[in-house]
C-alpha cells in the first residue's frame, strides 16, 4: 500500500473573475521511504496540491488516502491523527514562525496539541533541536534572532516533531542562499536515511530537485504532465512541456551552457480561469496539432515506468 | 573601457555605526562585454550597483570613496540635475521585482513614452509611436493593445520587458541588471535572457549583471565578479572561473550548485556557517570562520588582491601560496 496515493483530486477556487481549477484531476502514489519531487512554474497548482493532503483547502472532487485512509471525511480526533502522520515545511522561513513565540514554544507546540505533557515535550525539544544542528539554548530565543537556514531549520526541527511519516515540503529553499540552501537539502537528505521519512518535495527549481528526488512528477495549468523516475525524467523527457523546463533550465557550467541546444518556449502560462481547451499545454506546445484543441490527452504510460500525458509519444 | 568603478566604498552610516557595505570595488565593463557580479544576499552587490547609478539612500548610505568613471567622466560628484540626464542616457538599470518597480496607476505607454520625453529626445507623438516600436523590440505580445494596459494587468515576465523596454529606451551605453530574472519562472527566465542577449548583441551595450545564481552567470556572462562581505573577492573570465576558482568561497558556490544532468553525488557540498553580519565583520578575513583552507594569518590580516594570472585577480592567502 502507498504511503500516499491521489486519485482524481480536483481543488477549485472561486473567485470574482470565475472558477479557477488551480488542481485538475491529479492521481499519483508515493511509496514509503520516497522522496517524489513536485515541479511546475507559478501558479501550476503544486502548493494547492500540497496543501489539499493536509485538508487544508477544499476538495472538489476525487480521494486522497493517506495510509490507505480517505481523508475526506476525517474530522477533530481522525484530523489530527492523519495530520500526525504528514506534516509540512514552508517557503518563507520567516512568515512560517510566530515571532512572539518563542522556538521552543513553536516546536513544542505540535506536542502539546497532540496531548504530551509539558516535561516530556520540553525534552524532545531538545532532542529534535539537535538533530536540525540548532544549539540547546536556542529554544529559549526568537525567531527574530535566527538567519534564515536557521529559521528553516526550526521549521524543520517543528514538522518532525510527531514523527510523520511523510513531510510535505513546500519550495523549502527557494529563500535561502546557495551555501545555505546546501546544508538544508543535506540535512533533509540526513533525516531521510535516519527516520525513513518520505517527502513530497515541491519546487520550481530543477537543479534542486534533480538532487534529492527519486521520481519526478511535473505540473502544468493544475494536471500532471509526466511522472517517472528522476533519472528518466532528466536523460530521456518525453512530454514536451517537461522537455522545455529542462531546455530553460540554467546549466552551472559555461561550456555546457554554450554547447546545449536549446529551444526557448514562448509564451506565457494562459490564466487558470480560462484554461486553453483539449491539452492545457497546446497553445505553448511546439509539436501541438489539430487534434490538441479539442482532445485532452490522459496520464498514459510511455515505457520506462514513465507515464506522460501527450498524443504524440 | 565603457564604464570603469575604481576603489568604491560605500558606508552605512547608522544608529548601530558604520558598515563598510562596499569596500574599495573596483570593476570595468566594455562594450558588448557582460560582468556578472556575484554574491549571496547582503554581499553589497545590489548597494554597489545603486553607487554606479548614485541611487543611493542619503541618509544612510554614502559614497565615501573611489571613482565611477562613465564614458570618460567621473560620475561620483556630479549634480544631481546632471545624473538625472545621465541616467536613462547614458546608463539604465532594471530591477529585480519588475511589478514594484514601475507606477501602479500609470500605463505602460505612458511610463515608457516619460522617459522618451524627459530625455527631450522626441515629442508627445513621435514618442508615442517610439514606445510602441520599444514594446515590439522586447517581444511584448499583442504590443499595441499593451499600451493601454497597467502594470497589474501584465505577468511578471511582461513587466520585466516594459522595464527593459523604459531602460533601453534612450540607448544608454551601460545597462545594469540586478537580478533581473530571480522572480521570474525559469521558461520565463530563458525568454528575458535570450533577450537581453540580443539587445546587448545589436547595440553594443555594455552590460553588469547582478545575480546569486551561477547558472544564470553560465549563462550569460564573460566575466565574473565574485563578492563577499562588501568585497571583491575574485575576478576571472567565466571558464576559468567555473574550470579553476581561486578562492574557496568561489569554489563552495560551485561546489554547492548541482548541474542538472551530473552523476548525483551523496551529498551536496556546503559552506558551513553563514554571511557575517557587516556590522560585526571578523577582523581578517571575513570568510575565514567559513573557509576549509583557514589558515593562523588569515584570521589576524585581510589579504589584499592579488593579480596570479593575466584578467584574474584573488584576495586569498591560500590561494597565493598555491
Amino acid at each position: 500500500m502507498s504511503l500516499l496515493a491521489l486519485r482524481d483530486v480536483h481543488v477549485r477556487f472561486n473567485t470574482a473573475a470565475g472558477v479557477v481549477r488551480t488542481v485538475n484531476g491529479v492521481s499519483l502514489e508515493l511509496a514509503k521511504g520516497e522522496t517524489l519531487g513536485l515541479v511546475g512554474e507559478s501558479g501550476c497548482g503544486k502548493s494547492t496540491l500540497g496543501k489539499a493532503i493536509l485538508k487544508l483547502v477544499p476538495l472538489a472532487g476525487g480521494e486522497i488516502l493517506v495510509d490507505g485512509v480517505d481523508i475526506a471525511p476525517l474530522q477533530r480526533e481522525r484530523l489530527s491523527e492523519m495530520r500526525r502522520t504528514v506534516q509540512m515545511i514552508f517557503q518563507d522561513p520567516y512568515g512560517s514562525l510566530n515571532p512572539r513565540s518563542t522556538v521552543g514554544r513553536s516546536v513544542a507546540q505540535p506536542l502539546i496539541i497532540a496531548g504530551s505533557k509539558p516535561a516530556a515535550a520540553a525534552a524532545r525539544v531538545d532532542t529534535l533541536l539537535g538533530w536540525v544542528g540548532l544549539p540547546a539554548d536556542a529554544k529559549q530565543r526568537y525567531p527574530h534572532e535566527f538567519s534564515g537556514g536557521q529559521r528553516q531549520r526550526i521549521g524543520i526541527a517543528r514538522a518532525l516533531a510527531l514523527s510523520p511519516k511523510l513531510i510535505i515540503c513546500d519550495e523549502p529553499v527557494s529563500a535561502l542562499d546557495v551555501s545555505v540552501r546546501a546544508q538544508v537539502i543535506n540535512l533533509l537528505e540526513d533525516l531521510k536515511s535516519r527516520f525513513g521519512v518520505s517527502y513530497l518535495f515541491i519546487s520550481h527549481d530543477l537543479s534542486v530537485v534533480e538532487h534529492i528526488a527519486d521520481r519526478v512528477a511535473v505540473m502544468y495549468l493544475g494536471t500532471l504532465v509526466e511522472l517517472g523516475g528522476r533519472d528518466q525524467i532528466w536523460r530521456n523527457p518525453q512530454h514536451p512541456y517537461t522537455k522545455a523546463l529542462l531546455a530553460a533550465a540554467p546549466i552551472a557550467n559555461p561550456k555546457l551552457a554554450r554547447a546545449r541546444q536549446r529551444t526557448v518556449l514562448q509564451g506565457e502560462l494562459p490564466s487558470p480561469i480560462d484554461p486553453p481547451t483539449g491539452c492545457p499545454f497546446h497553445s505553448r506546445c511546439p509539436i501541438a496539432q489539430a487534434r490538441c484543441k479539442t482532445d485532452r490527452p490522459m496520464l498514459r504510460p510511455v515505457g520506462n515506468d514513465t507515464r506522460a500525458a501527450c498524443h504524440f509519444i | 573601457m565603457i564604464l570603469d568603478v575604481r576603489d568604491l566604498s560605500t558606508t552605512l552610516f547608522t544608529r548601530r555605526g558604520e558598515m563598510k557595505a562596499v569596500d574599495g570595488l573596483s570593476l570595468s565593463v566594455d562594450a558588448g562585454e557582460t560582468v556578472a557580479l556575484v554574491g549571496e544576499s547582503g554581499c553589497g552587490k545590489s548597494l554597489s550597483a545603486l553607487s554606479i547609478m548614485r541611487l543611493l539612500p542619503d541618509p544612510p548610505a554614502r559614497i565615501v570613496a573611489g571613482e565611477v568613471r562613465l564614458n570618460g567622466r567621473n560620475v561620483v560628484g556630479v549634480p544631481e540635475e546632471t545624473m538625472l540626464d545621465i541616467r536613462g542616457k547614458e546608463i539604465g538599470m532594471i530591477f529585480q521585482d519588475p511589478m514594484s518597480s514601475l507606477n501602479p496607476v500609470a500605463t505602460i505607454e505612458k511610463q515608457i513614452t516619460e522617459v522618451l520625453t524627459t530625455h527631450g529626445e522626441l515629442r508627445a507623438k513621435a514618442a508615442r509611436a517610439r514606445t510602441r516600436e520599444l514594446l515590439e523590440l522586447v517581444g511584448m505580445p499583442d504590443a499595441t493593445r499593451r499600451l493601454e494596459a497597467y502594470p497589474h494587468q501584465l505577468s511578471g515576465g511582461m513587466c520585466q520587458r516594459v522595464m527593459i523596454a523604459m531602460a533601453i529606451a534612450c540607448s544608454p551605453s551601460v545597462l545594469i541588471a540586478d537580478e533581473p530574472t530571480t522572480a521570474l519562472d525559469v521558461t520565463v527566465q530563458a525568454q528575458v535572457l535570450a533577450l537581453l542577449k540580443r539587445l546587448q548583441a545589436d547595440r553594443g551595450m555594455a552590460m553588469i549583471f547582478i545575480t546569486h545564481d551561477l547558472g544564470v552567470v553560465a549563462e550569460t556572462a564573460d566575466r565574473v565578479v565574485v563578492m563577499y562581505a562588501g568585497r571583491k573577492v575574485e575576478e576571472a573570465p567565466v571558464d576559468d572561473l567555473f574550470e579553476a576558482p581561486l578562492h574557496p568561497y568561489t569554489a563552495g558556490l560551485i561546489a554547492a550548485t548541482p548541474i542538472p544532468g551530473a552523476e548525483r553525488a551523496a551529498r551536496l557540498a556546503d559552506i558551513p556557517g553563514m554571511v557575517p553580519p557587516l556590522s560585526d565583520l571578523p577582523r581578517g578575513c571575513a570568510f575565514a570562520p567559513r573557509c576549509p583552507k583557514v589558515m593562523e594569518r588569515c584570521r589576524r590580516e585581510r589579504p589584499q588582491l592579488t593579480e596570479p594570472a593575466a584578467g584574474r585577480s584573488v584576495a586569498c592567502f591560500a590561494a597565493e601560496k598555491g
